[in-house]
């Protein structure tokens, strides 16, 4: 191939790539630009520095390929004996450096503001666990576990196709609501061990560690869903825990405040009425299924080998109501069963015990009403 | 422990030869196939991930083995096969290339070996223990290592000190030979770029494996012995083992690719038939990369919640590196520079190293810049980064030795024609598994996740089918390497044209002790 | 060869000598972790002892806004929460602000509280005089109790400063691994 041929080949390849650029984003092949200012900086400097690597890349392997045509022995070429040349080493060590200067100072700026949380107006505190997140406003009373939606868990259980299940892993069932224009601090944590809150549109991602605080920040632009994921290992799970943030207007989140405020009180009136066993089984099912499942499976199988004992036929299930109780209030000490009095509610709690007790061939018949959990609290 | 053989003793026969050898070519050979076995192993295991990534949904594993499938992938390439590989290239040639008749200490090397086979069967028997293999990933963060680690985790623990310690007598073995038993007039900078280039990653194996080992240990003892290193409830802090781990794990991954960079300096030279351009610089840029690699290893760690102030520091420290490696590849296409290149197999996967490992090279620069870490960071494009350098960069160059020094070891030239097939099977499909892995990465898909959105099936689906024909490529080069050894085309003394080095002024099979009596180098 | 063999040996075990020392150097790690964490306040970790106050001039021009957080681990079922949810506060006066726990269950447990201050730098000038997470908690069953912290945040907190969090994640010291 003669040099003229190969320099329009490599011409032609490096004007694809500069026209792929902003086509890219839609493939799919590239970073999001996300919907945050800062994010759309994290993006420019992205590509920035892509560029420099692009540009460099062409001459690098321009180099390379047009030595590889032309200093061939198969040509005729004799070896040239140089081996060194110290204006060259200067050279190649300086403009890289400079380079690299070129470089860190928009990164420095850029991270800067990444860092800087203070002054929000609104504080979420993000709590990881194995395997859902918990999501607590800290200036109002509202707080919720976001667990892995119901149809793509169902995927997992075999009932359903994941092409059936739209955005299918990336759904929840409580999303994250919080409202546009405003500067959110998301002060982070976890439970058990170490995961990753990460929404790419909002180009947020911190690490969430047991016992220690972590604190980022968001100002989102646009009202919209934004979906992301767990991004640190963090069990047999770790890839069934998304993360959904529902950014609304204004008007929108104050409406949505007031919506769980009053369904709060509806849930805290709940749990003075007297609850069907019809009632307690189809709540206790869907407690049993967001909380529950994840270790002692679907059918209430669990998977021993990981020390995850079965409920299905259990002593505890099967034993004294009041010890059954005991055992999800407080946990057992020394296993991976946690103490889910603060999490669950007096209704949520009667009923899951009540569903442990009466599913998969159980059959005892006996049930709990929310005012027996109170009572024993 | 240096009793004169006469010469045309040779080998000694029989079994009992591979495991009381003291001779640092049957050392060598032991470390080279113990390390394709864990290449096999490891790459089984990369097959298993790959397939059940080829389709979302869960198809062949459940989740738990999936995470133990990719730790165990992790630790079988990094500890069984790339280090051990390397080990036994060193192990076969710096004696050779020094002209020195053996390693310093022949009997420790024989126990350096033979530790291997023992801490790999532990390692490997980790997936038929109760509760299974490990699952937390090669990098085994506290806590879900320490607090909710199966049972297997004691074992791995064991064969962790063990490799390390293997490691540990192999760097001290390798430096005692470079630093006395060099002949006379191979002064420091008349050695051969390989040799500079083990010396200096045996110093780095000596300053931090022991530190893993420390972190292994108080893994150990949080977990059995009522510690609290990294237990936040117990005072303590589960960001401290992710300092210690990567303080050993930053210079590991520079152990892993400054040998490379040696093999590659003395195989362009050879089929450029031409000297390697600027042999200082790149003896002070090697030895610039190793100092670098201390004081940047938060760079793993960007997400963790670290202070302006570090994150900045370890932001332009990691940059900086990409200064002397940039040097390194300047060097090497200067060398090709108007030379005369002829590309037999082992110039084919030099080049290939170059130009790939520096792609890698670049996506590492992009993770180093911080703020940007923040989308890239745990998702498939680390993935795609590391497996570049890793495998197109460390692996490649094995790969490129063998064909290299193959016919000195045997007598034998490889069939460059099978040889070619090889290469060609390779470099495609190991671009057509991990390139779509950056863009993977880019468009959101995680690491470590055994299922994923729809939107990340396409590339998936590539990357598995690049992932089965790679894989299926390298038994190829199994019975390239059975071929040669077993026959082929007699090679001479010099067995390419015109090479630098000791090692090609002895016969091809490099007769089974050299330099009993210490060349003239002038 | 002799010679070689003894030069081989004496290298060959400073090298040893070496990597002992890095072994050395890596449990050495913990410590001057905990070190330069103190010095620095990178990692958010506030002293888990009482600080000795020095008397200080209390910075009437700067107003610092201190948000108390709680958090619960699982294996602990108990409430916690902040009685307080910020508190503005000037450098270099005391402060005081109140927790409360209380044990929803029908068995006796212990639970020790750790603190995390963000941001990292903020740590460094925040000094507690009295605080529950100095030791551990009792709590019988049903029992609720109110658990004040003294603070002060020392003048010298760095001027771009102005929120601070201050955070207590309380675990099960029963079941203490």
């Amino acid at each position: 191939m003669s040099l003229t041929r190969l320099g329009k080949t490599m011409t032609l390849g490096a004007g694809a790539l500069l026209w792929n650029a902003s086509a890219l984003a839609d493939w799919n092949l590239n970073m999001t630009e996300s919907v945050t200012d800062l994010g759309k900086e994290i993006f420019d400097l992205h590509t920035l520095v892509m560029w420099i690597c692009v540009v460099i890349g062409v001459i690098v392997y321009g180099l390379i390929a047009t030595s590889l045509v032309l200093h061939r022995k198969s040509n005729g070429q004799k070896p040239a004996t140089f081996h060194e040349n110290t204006t060259l080493e200067i050279l190649w060590t300086v403009i890289p450096f400079v380079i690299l200067v070129a470089i860190a100072i928009p990164a420095t700026s850029t991270l800067l503001k990444l860092e800087d949380s203070s002054e929000s107006d609104l504080s979420i505190k993000i709590t990881g666990y194995q395997w859902k997140w918990k999501y607590d406003y800290l200036d109002s009373d509202i707080s919720y576990f976001s667990n892995l939606a119901a149809d793509s868990r169902a995927v997992r259980e075999g009932k359903k196709a994941p092409e059936d299940v739209e955005h299918y892993l990336l759904d929840v069932d409580k999303p994250l609501v919080v409202p546009v224009g405003k500067k959110i601090q998301f002060l982070i944590t976890a439970n058990d061990v170490i995961h990753s809150w990460w929404v790419p549109d909002l180009a947020v991602k911190q690490d969430a560690i047991p016992g220690f605080i972590n604190d980022t920040w968001a100002i989102i632009k646009e009202p919209g869903t934004y979906r992301g994921q767990c991004a640190e290992l963090c069990g047999k799970d770790h890839g069934y825990m998304p993360i959904v943030v529902v950014a609304k207007t204004a008007e929108d989140y104050a409406a949505w405040v007031a919506e769980q405020k009053s369904a709060q009180a509806a849930a805290v009136a709940s749990a003075d009425k007297t609850w069907s066993l019809d009632e307690l089984m189809v709540k206790g099912k869907e407690v049993y299924d967001t909380s529950c499942a994840a270790c002692h499976m679907a059918e209430g199988q669990g998977m021993p080998a990981a020390g995850f004992p079965a409920l299905a036929g259990s002593a505890v299930a099967k034993g004294p109501i009041a010890n059954h109780l005991k055992v999800v209030m407080e946990g057992a000490s020394g296993t991976a069963m946690q103490a889910f009095a603060a999490q669950l509610s007096d209704v949520e709690m009667a009923a899951v015990v009540t569903y442990e007790r009466n599913a998969w061939g159980n059959n005892m018949g006996d049930s709990l009403q929310p005012s027996d959990v109170k009572a024993a609290r | 422990m240096s009793e004169a053989h006469d010469d045309h003793h040779g080998a000694p026969k029989g079994i009992g030869r591979w495991f009381f050898t003291t001779n640092h070519k049957d050392i060598g050979t032991l470390y080279l196939w113990f390390s394709f076995a864990m290449l096999m192993i490891g790459g089984a295991m990369a097959m298993v991930i790959r397939a059940e990534l080829f389709q979302p949904g869960l198809q062949l594993v459940d989740p738990n083995f999936f995470n133990s499938m990719t730790t165990m992938h992790g630790l079988i390439m990094v500890f069984g096969a790339i280090m051990p590989a390397f080990v036994g290239l060193a192990n076969w040639l710096i004696p050779m290339m020094i002209g020195a008749p053996d390693m310093a200490m022949p009997r420790m090397n024989n126990w350096s070996f033979w530790i291997l086979p023992f801490a790999g069967t532990m390692l490997v028997g980790t997936l038929f223990m109760e509760g299974g293999a490990p699952n937390f990933g090669w990098t085994f963060y506290a806590p879900l290592s320490t607090t909710y680690g199966p049972a297997s985790t004691e074992f791995f623990i064991f064969a962790v000190h063990l490799l390390g310690f293997s490691s540990i007598m192999g760097s001290i073995n390798i430096i005692a030979t470079i630093l006395n038993m060099r002949a006379p007039g191979m002064t420091l900078m008349k050695m051969p770029l390989f040799v500079w280039t083990w010396l200096i990653t045996a110093f780095l194996l000596i300053a931090v494996m022991p530190v893993l080992a420390g972190a292994v240990t108080m893994m150990l003892t949080d977990r059995n012995f009522g510690t609290s290193f990294f237990n936040a409830a117990g005072g303590g802090d589960p960001v401290l083992f992710q300092h210690v781990f990567w303080f050993f794990g930053h210079p590991e991954v520079y152990i892993m690719i400054l040998p490379a960079f040696g093999i590659v300096s003395q195989i362009i030279p050879t089929f450029s038939r031409k000297k390697l351009f600027g042999y200082s610089s790149m003896v002070y840029a090697t030895a610039s990369i190793a100092i670098l690699s201390f004081v940047v290893w938060a760079h793993h760690m960007y997400t963790v919640g670290m202070p302006v102030a570090a994150e900045l520091f370890f932001m332009y420290a990691t940059v900086l590196i990409s200064v002397p490696t940039g040097v390194k590849v300047f060097n090497w296409i200067c060398t090709m520079w108007r030379g005369s290149m002829t590309f037999e197999s082992p110039m084919m996967w030099a080049l290939a190293f170059v130009i790939l490992f520096t792609l890698g090279g670049f996506t590492g620069l992009m993770l180093g810049v911080t703020p940007v870490d923040t989308q890239y960071h745990d998702t498939y494009f680390v993935v795609a980064h590391f497996h570049y350098v890793l495998v197109t960069g460390a692996l490649f160059a094995i790969i490129a030795a063998v064909y290299y020094w193959l016919p000195k070891w045997t007598g034998n030239m490889v069939d460059e024609k099978l040889a070619a097939w090889h290469f060609w099977l390779s470099i495609i499909s190991v671009n057509v598994l991990f390139f779509p892995m950056h863009f993977l990465g880019l468009a959101g898909m995680p690491r470590r996740i055994p299922d994923y959105a729809l939107q990340f099936t396409e590339f998936n689906q590539i990357a598995s089918i690049g992932g089965f024909v790679f894989g299926l490529s390298q038994l190829l080069f199994f019975y390239i390497l059975v071929k040669t050894i077993k026959g082929g085309e007699k090679a001479t003394d010099k067995v390419w044209d015109e090479p630098e080095g000791l090692e090609w002024t002895i016969p091809s099979p490099a007769p089974y002790h050299t330099f009993a009596t210490a060349p003239e180098v002038k | 060869m002799n010679d070689i063999d003894k030069k081989n040996m004496k290298l060959a075990k400073k090298l040893a000598f070496v990597a002992l020392g890095m072994f050395g150097f890596g449990f050495a790690l913990v410590p001057l972790y905990d070190v330069f964490c103190d010095i620095t306040g990178l990692n958010g970790k506030t002293s888990n002892s009482v600080a000795t106050i020095q008397p200080m001039e209390v910075n009437k021009d700067r107003l610092i806004t201190v948000r108390f957080v709680a958090t619960v681990n699982s294996d602990l079922p108990w409430k916690f929460e902040p009685l307080q949810k910020t508190m503005r506060v000037h450098p270099g006066e005391i402060n005081q602000v109140s927790y409360v726990a209380k044990n929803i269950t029908s068995t006796d447990t212990n639970g020790q509280a750790v603190p995390s201050v963000s941001p990292g730098q903020a740590a460094l000038f925040f000094d507690k005089t009295e605080c529950f997470c100095f030791s551990k908690q009792l709590l019988k069953a049903g029992q609720e109790k109110e658990m004040p912290v003294h603070f002060v945040i020392r003048p010298g907190l760095p001027e771009d400063i102005s929120n601070v969090v201050l955070s207590y994640t309380f675990f099960n010291s029963d079941s203490a691994t």
